[in-house]
């Protein structure tokens, strides 16, 4: 893959050659994966694209049809040595998962079992329930919290046992989402502060770029990109990818001219520049993200703008989507654009309306088709 | 995304495993407590302790130490009115201490009895069926076959008598009264020494009353079978010593008694011990001969006096079945 | 209706009076109805565990029979274990026809899949990821058995109570096997049936009326120790 890291470090947690059948259909295949101590790797991916298991597998709770996985540089091998070095991982999945005792027992109860002694069992426990603003619950019995309660006890649970290498399961999805909001936050704070070594799964790419310091594309169990966040949903590495990381607006083209970087793309008779390498008479796909695309009205054609591209059209459905509106508009190609919701109405975007669509070049993303 | 875990366990076969197993010696855990579980509960049962005395009947018994036979368990199959009436509940505890044996008496119709000797399934039998004993005893299934007591058959029905043989001498003249008017008959028909009884009266005064209405079987004992009786109204045939001791609950009077035929005839019979390894031959010896001794007899005659005002069995040990004027 | 009166005056009549037989009817069949619970717990249970936790070859045929004799009629076990237990019978070497043991043994297998059966739906019923959190948090695998087990102590006591109540009351197997032996193998229901046999209903109704005390006390306990763990 690319962006191979160049620093000498062992790797905390390293997988070669990793696949896993499930019923005698391989569900993941990764001929490698590393995370790096103390960096936030976040796995992202459609559901049944393999996440769980792909995180099951590095968590040593599946074990793997064929391949190795490395902690620190030396491969697990055996049921002994996985049971050690789960001991030295915490995991926290989608559900709170809390057994039916109370609230300090399910805190304590992963810190017995690695025979962490009580008086510092206590004084984690109380630290984390704390650090998640839960302590007050610590004498309740686990079934009686909401599901945002419980969650933030589950977590205090999987911090209080510092981890080496930290595994979420989606944590946030199955909450709503305000507590969501708010516990991401405050978990992001956290996690910034503690630089424990993190391993998340997620299908919500807003977590991902909230969170991540490097992002992992999983598709139908294989890995399309690795990257920082900027990159990947900047640059998808293909249509898939792009589409999944949000961009809206893929355009088959052709490469017409190319000068210093700037390449002229023609995507149904109309010219668009675009920041790339790309050769003269080459095919790609042109990827330009909604948010990217701002709508201004046919009169006032503005000159003063960085955008280079200006496309005229008319507005052909508008669908309001909470603080923001989904414009497509038509151009000669048709085009999403995001807009506030606020704009739309000083625009009066109704359909059929005359609009300019504008661009920067450096939005539009150029993949190589072949 | 559980659900892939779910979908992989269902697959088992050549996929991958979760980290857990069962390691085999659980089963030898489980088979230790099992026979630690056996241990408590047989120690704790008062199994194997001939001197506890009866409490329905209390009897005075000696008290010295009872003999302790190489083979102490005695299986005695024995006819539901021995059990029914308490006749047994007095002779057994009696027999436990003078002799050390423990005897688990089984109480079913004689028919059953006959069967489980013939198994080799019991050691001795206490039975009132003697037209099927002679065949047993033919057959070399018993070693020996003593005549211990008798009692007799009484016919029973409601005090309203409505088939009217009240005044019948001749007990085969009552049941074809009862099958003339076509008044409910209740039969055993469990082979029982009673049934016996009941089918050769029906097949002497040449009336078959099966499948007809007013014959109906209970398949029960004999004091299932008098409750019956007594809350349908219907006629039924019962050993006087059973409807004696079960009189008090029920409705129904003798109507008919006396007639030879009605003599009910106990035998003590020890099975061949070739029957099976297990045969207590000793202690069915021993039980056949306290049986037909003079202190058991003196008992037996004395049995349900002081109760019912008249004694519910008459010893017998030494006579011939010509003497007691059946056949 | 005198007669259940009359029942329930003798009911406690023996048990003030100190009955020496009565008595013994009663511990009896605590003993051979609480060893043969006790047994199928110590198997029940680890076969439950074992059939809801893995997968493989026969599994389906296996649950199979444990819900076929969930429902199975004890009189048919009870003529298959005296068959067995028979002199002539494969196990007659033993000895343990007409005796407490053989009693325990036919009610250790009416009481089995009871309990095999509540062991296994109550952790089926369990989320199975919280097996993997349980492991995730550094159990093994006797650990994770363990919690999981303790998760489901509240089905799995009313395991108990199914199996308990379901042996403590059968009489067809305990009859058959046991004989109905005075001070040997008479417990509350053959002795129940007994007394209904000699016409002699106030003392069935005493001995029947005592049976559902015992199992009410029984299951009343339970529920209590169930409920305090609800709430604790």
């Amino acid at each position: 893959m690319k962006n191979e890291s160049t620093s000498p470090q062992v790797p905390a947690l390293e997988a070669r050659r990793l696949s896993v059948a499930l019923g005698g259909v391989e569900v993941i295949n990764v001929p490698s994966l590393e995370v790096h101590p103390s960096e936030v790797l976040v796995v992202i991916g459609p559901n049944g694209s393999g996440k769980s298991t792909l995180l099951l597998s590095l968590a040593l709770l599946l074990k793997p049809t064929k391949g190795s996985i490395s902690y620190n540089g030396v491969a697990v091998e055996g049921d002994r040595a996985a049971l050690r070095l789960r001991r030295r991982l915490a995991v926290v999945f989608q559900q709170p998962l809390l057994l039916d005792s109370s609230v300090r027992r399910n805190v304590t109860l992963g810190m017995q079992l690695r025979g962490v002694r009580k008086k510092e069992m206590e004084s984690r426990a109380d630290k984390w329930l704390e650090r998640f603003g839960v302590s007050a619950l610590k004498g309740r019995q686990a079934r009686n919290l909401s599901g945002g309660e419980a969650q933030r006890v589950s977590l205090a649970r999987a911090f209080a046992l510092e981890p080496e290498v930290l595994f979420l399961d989606e944590p946030f999805s199955s909450l709503d989402a305000p507590t969501r909001q708010a516990l991401t936050d405050e978990f992001e704070a956290i996690l910034r502060e503690t630089r424990v070594t993190t391993v998340m799964v997620t299908h919500d790419r807003n977590e991902a770029l909230a969170l991540a310091d490097r992002v992992v594309v999983l598709m139908r169990g294989h890995i399309r990109q690795t990257g920082t966040p900027g990159e990947v949903f900047a640059s998808p590495v293909d249509e898939d990818v792009a589409g999944f990381v949000g961009v809206e607006n893929i355009l088959s083209g052709r490469v017409e001219s190319q000068s210093g970087g700037m390449a002229s793309v023609v995507v149904s008779g109309q010219h668009i520049d675009s920041v790339s390498s790309l050769p003269t008479q080459s095919d790609a796909t042109v990827c330009l993200r909604p948010e990217d695309i701002t709508l201004s009205p046919e009169t006032s054609r503005p000159g003063a703008t960085s955008a280079r591209n200006h496309l005229s059209g008319h507005v052909v459905r508008a669908m309001p989507m909470g603080a923001q509106v989904r414009v497509t508009v038509d151009c000669g190609v048709q085009l999403i654009a995001l807009v506030t919701r606020r704009s739309y109405e000083d625009l009066h975007l109704e359909v059929d309306r005359p609009i300019v669509a504008s661009f920067k070049a450096s939005s539009v993303h150029l993949i190589p088709r072949r | 995304m559980s659900k892939q875990i779910l979908s992989y366990r269902q697959a088992g076969g050549n996929t991958p495993k979760l980290h857990r197993h069962f390691p085999p010696h659980i089963w030898g855990i489980a088979a230790t407590v099992l026979v630690l579980a056996l241990a408590i509960a047989g120690c704790s049962s008062p199994a194997a302790s001939p001197t506890t005395t009866s409490s329905t009947t209390t009897i005075a018994v000696a008290t010295t130490t009872p003999p302790k036979p190489a083979n102490p368990d005695i299986i005695l199959a024995s006819t539901t009115s021995t059990g029914d009436s308490g006749l047994m509940d007095v002779l057994l505890p009696i027999f436990q201490q003078k002799t050390g044996y423990n005897v688990k008496p089984i109480y079913v119709g004689s028919g059953q009895a006959m069967t489980m000797g013939e198994k080799g399934e019991a050691d001795v039998l206490l039975v009132h069926a003697p037209d099927s004993e002679v065949k047993f005893m033919e057959a070399s299934h018993g070693v020996s076959r003593k005549l211990v007591m008798h009692n007799d058959f009484v016919i029973v029905g409601p005090a309203s008598d409505p088939a009217r043989i009240k005044d019948v001498k001749s007990a085969l003249d009552a049941m074809k009264k009862i099958a003339a008017a076509s008044v409910l008959f209740l039969s055993r028909s469990d082979n029982s020494g009673t049934n016996q009884l009941e089918l050769k009266v029906w097949k002497a005064v040449g009336i078959d009353p099966k499948g007809k209405s007013w014959y109906q079987e209970t398949g029960q004992g004999m004091g299932a079978t008098l409750n019956v009786a007594s809350e349908k109204g219907a006629y039924t045939i019962t050993d006087r010593a059973t409807y004696l001791a079960t009189k008090k609950n029920l409705s129904l009077d003798i109507l008919g008694q006396g007639d030879p035929i009605l003599l009910n005839i106990y035998h003590v019979i020890e099975v061949n011990s070739n029957k099976s390894t297990k045969i207590n031959a000793a202690g069915a010896r021993a039980f056949a001969d306290f049986m037909v001794s003079a202190e058991t007899q003196q008992t037996i005659g004395k049995y349900g006096v002081d109760k019912y005002g008249q004694a519910l069995f008459f010893p017998d040990a030494g006579k011939t079945e010509a003497e007691l004027g059946s056949k | 209706m005198e007669l259940v009166f009359e029942g329930i005056g003798q009911a406690f009549w023996l048990l003030v009076s100190g009955d020496t037989a009565a008595w013994r009817v009663i511990l009896l069949s605590l003993m051979v109805s609480g060893s043969a619970t006790l047994i199928s717990l110590c198997i029940g249970v680890p076969a439950g565990t074992w059939l809801a936790l893995s997968r493989f070859r026969g599994r389906q045929v296996l649950v199979s029979l444990v819900n076929t004799g969930m429902g199975s009629p004890p009189v048919v076990v009870g003529l298959i274990v005296t068959i067995l237990l028979w002199r002539s019978g494969p196990l007659g070497i033993l000895g343990l026809l007409y005796t407490p043991y053989a009693m325990v043994i036919a009610q250790f297998i009416i009481a089995l899949p009871l309990v095999t059966g509540f062991t296994m739906a109550s952790i089926q019923q369990l989320d199975p990821s919280l097996r993997l959190q349980i492991m995730a948090l550094g159990a093994s695998r006797w650990q994770m058995v363990w919690l999981l087990l303790r998760e489901t102590r509240l089905p799995l006591l009313a395991a108990v109570m199914a199996g308990f109540g379901a042996v403590i009351s059968e009489v067809g197997a305990s009859m058959m096997v046991g004989g109905n032996i005075l001070n040997q193998t008479r417990v509350l229901t053959t002795a129940t049936v007994m007394e209904v046999g000699k016409g002699n209903f106030p003392l069935a109704i005493a001995f029947g009326f005592i049976l559902m005390v015992l199992v009410y006390l029984v299951n009343s306990l339970l529920t209590h120790v169930q409920q305090r763990s609800r709430t604790r």
